[in-house]
């Protein structure tokens, strides 16, 4: 980041008082918003002990929602992952007629309500759904099982990957690869040892991204998941279930665990922005 | 463009109409075909299907289930709340960005990482964590309560919900906006003898406006189809604090999936005739900033 302009021009700038309160309005804000949901967690989660939190996150079905929720982002992530580097080399590399109507296509699950992304897929395969009688006669069952949270989980994090990638390899043009394949090198040599370096950390941003909200998911993968103990749970489900029941210390204890997750993924996202910022796209667009 | 300029060069253009540019790279049909096979089948299909289905329910029923009183009432709450979310974190979402921007103080590093809390914690847990909080008997909730009025249960806690949940779309749309503005045209506005605030409202403001406005359209859009952060803070009164993806689930959950279609329909309708505004607001925001 540049070195700030305005800092030592008094002409232009605020005067200090000014500044302290804007200054001050500003933590106040984010310290009612973003600190104090924090605290609140984890000092709900520790409320009757480290022994009840603990036996809290080890309680069966607790560990079957880990189980499940790391699962779904292992199908998931990779998934996208790989949707996110063939729709970025096809958009970024080449041109081609209706690109922006693809590109607009490709955030539209951003633009959907999660609630929606889970009632399509009841819609195709749960019982009463289009398919629903056809795959109850071959015994498959994808809605109120897991098949189905991998799907509404997929649906809404289809664009994260690439949508880092599709600005970064653009900003990064054609000549590299162009250089490579007149050298004779073969089209996959040319992606592995010419663009994939060029790309990596914009692909790990992406990556972070994607997992965070592949394992927080909440409203999509509620509607799929017909919310069964030890089967079709996932964390933040299960934080939902404890919750009704009024078990507060359990669905904080699971919910610290969600919200550590999502304390490392800033912490990790903020290192790869400061250390890389000029090979991540979304770090200063 | 320099991928254009560069794949022109190496072959004379085809005459006539072309889908694809000319190119020696490899791989643009594997790649291409992938990304719109994937594309259809996991959006494209399933959002086109679920159209489909609320189509087959017949346009009377269709207008009888949208604007039905409690319907309407969940669609009222939704975008008003939604709104109000997105307007207050336009002042404080500015705040936030121009102090980010624009100051050196201890932990502004942190601060400018913590923003984006609401993109990476799960809203469930967002959820619960703001209940407690805002809850007559949670720290801010037993304030109000002393003070005579309740924050959880009512929409007023829907808001609060929607402000944590859409503050960092203005943040991060309005900060890059911050930093390329030119420190020249504030000096020269300082020098032909306006006030800070002036200059605030009459130049900065002005060149600020596109990003925030694309930003407060994003808050909004995310705010009327949030669901995990608001369902455990709005208390879901029937007719007071009920939100629309709620209604949607409740409708599932009696196996009405002919209601659930159509409000969801009706939703995505919304939804979508707002994205085409905020393509054309970011439209208008290049054309202005390019001037």
């Amino acid at each position: 980041m540049p070195a700030d302009p305005h800092s030592r021009r008094p002409a232009v700038g605020e005067g200090p008082l000014t500044r302290l309160a804007l200054i001050g309005l500003a933590i106040l804000f984010l310290a009612a918003f973003l600190a104090l949901p924090l605290v609140a967690v984890f000092s709900q989660a520790l409320a009757k002990g480290v022994g009840a939190f603990l036996k809290s996150l080890t309680d069966p079905d607790a560990l079957s929602a880990i189980r499940l929720t790391l699962t779904v982002a292992a199908i998931a992530v990779p998934l996208n992952l790989v949707f996110g580097v063939a729709a970025s080399w096809a958009i970024a590399k080449f041109n081609f007629r209706g690109k922006s109507l693809l590109l607009a296509l490709i955030d539209l699950p951003f633009s959907v309500s999660p609630v929606i992304s889970g009632l399509v897929y009841v819609l195709l395969f749960g019982l009463h759904g289009s398919f629903g009688p056809w795959l109850r006669d071959h015994g498959v069952q994808i809605i109120f099982a897991v098949p189905g949270v991998v799907m509404a989980t997929v649906f809404v994090t289809f664009p994260f990957v690439a949508r880092e990638l599709i600005p970064l390899m653009q900003e990064q043009g054609v000549e590299d690869e162009e250089a490579a394949i007149v050298l004779g090198a073969s089209g996959w040599q040319t992606f592995r040892l010419v663009t994939l370096p060029n790309i990596r950390w914009g692909l790990l941003y992406g990556v972070l991204l994607c997992n965070a909200r592949a394992m927080g998911e909440f409203g999509a993968v509620s509607v799929v998941s017909g919310h069964i103990r030890g089967k079709t749970n996932t964390m933040p489900l299960h934080v939902e279930i404890l919750y009704n029941e009024y078990n507060f210390v359990a669905a904080f204890a699971v919910a610290s665990l969600l919200a550590l997750l999502a304390l490392v993924t800033l912490a990790a996202k903020a290192a790869l922005e400061w250390r890389f910022a000029d090979q991540i796209a979304a770090a200063k667009r | 463009m320099t991928a254009a300029a560069s794949t022109t060069a190496t072959k004379p253009a085809r005459r006539g109409w072309a889908f694809l540019a000319p190119t020696i790279l490899p791989g643009f049909g594997t790649a291409f075909g992938f990304t719109l096979a994937y594309l259809c089948l996991i959006v494209l299909i399933p959002l086109g299907h679920m159209a489909l289905r609320a189509a087959d329910v017949g346009w009377d029923r269709f207008w009888a289930i949208t604007l039905a009183p409690r319907v309407l009432h969940a669609f009222y709450i939704s975008f008003g709340c939604a709104l109000a979310a997105a307007l207050i974190n336009a002042v404080f979402g500015l705040v936030v960005a121009w102090v980010l921007v624009r100051y050196r103080f201890p932990g502004r590093r942190l601060i400018d990482a913590m923003v984006d809390l609401p993109f990476a914690l799960p809203t469930s847990v967002a959820g619960i964590a703001l209940t407690a909080i805002y809850a007559p008997n949670g720290w801010i909730g037993a304030l109000a309560k002393a003070a005579g009025f309740k924050i959880a249960f009512t929409p007023l806690g829907i808001v609060i919900a929607l402000v944590f949940v859409g503050m960092p779309f203005i943040v991060r749309t309005v900060e890059p906006v911050l930093q390329d503005l030119d420190a020249e045209v504030e000096e020269a506005a300082a020098s032909l003898g306006a006030t800070r605030w002036q200059t605030f409202t009459k130049v900065l403001l002005p060149a600020i406006l596109p990003a925030l406005i694309t930003g407060v359209a994003l808050a909004f859009a995310r705010g009327v189809g949030e669901y995990g952060s608001v369902i455990f803070i709005a208390g879901n009164i029937p007719a007071v604090s009920e939100i629309v993806p709620l209604l949607i689930v409740a409708r599932l959950e009696q196996y009405d999936y002919a209601g659930a279609t159509v409000i969801a329909t009706a939703m995505m309708g919304v939804s979508f005739l707002m994205l085409l505004g905020i393509n054309f607001l970011q439209r208008w925001t290049r054309s202005r900033h390019a001037r």
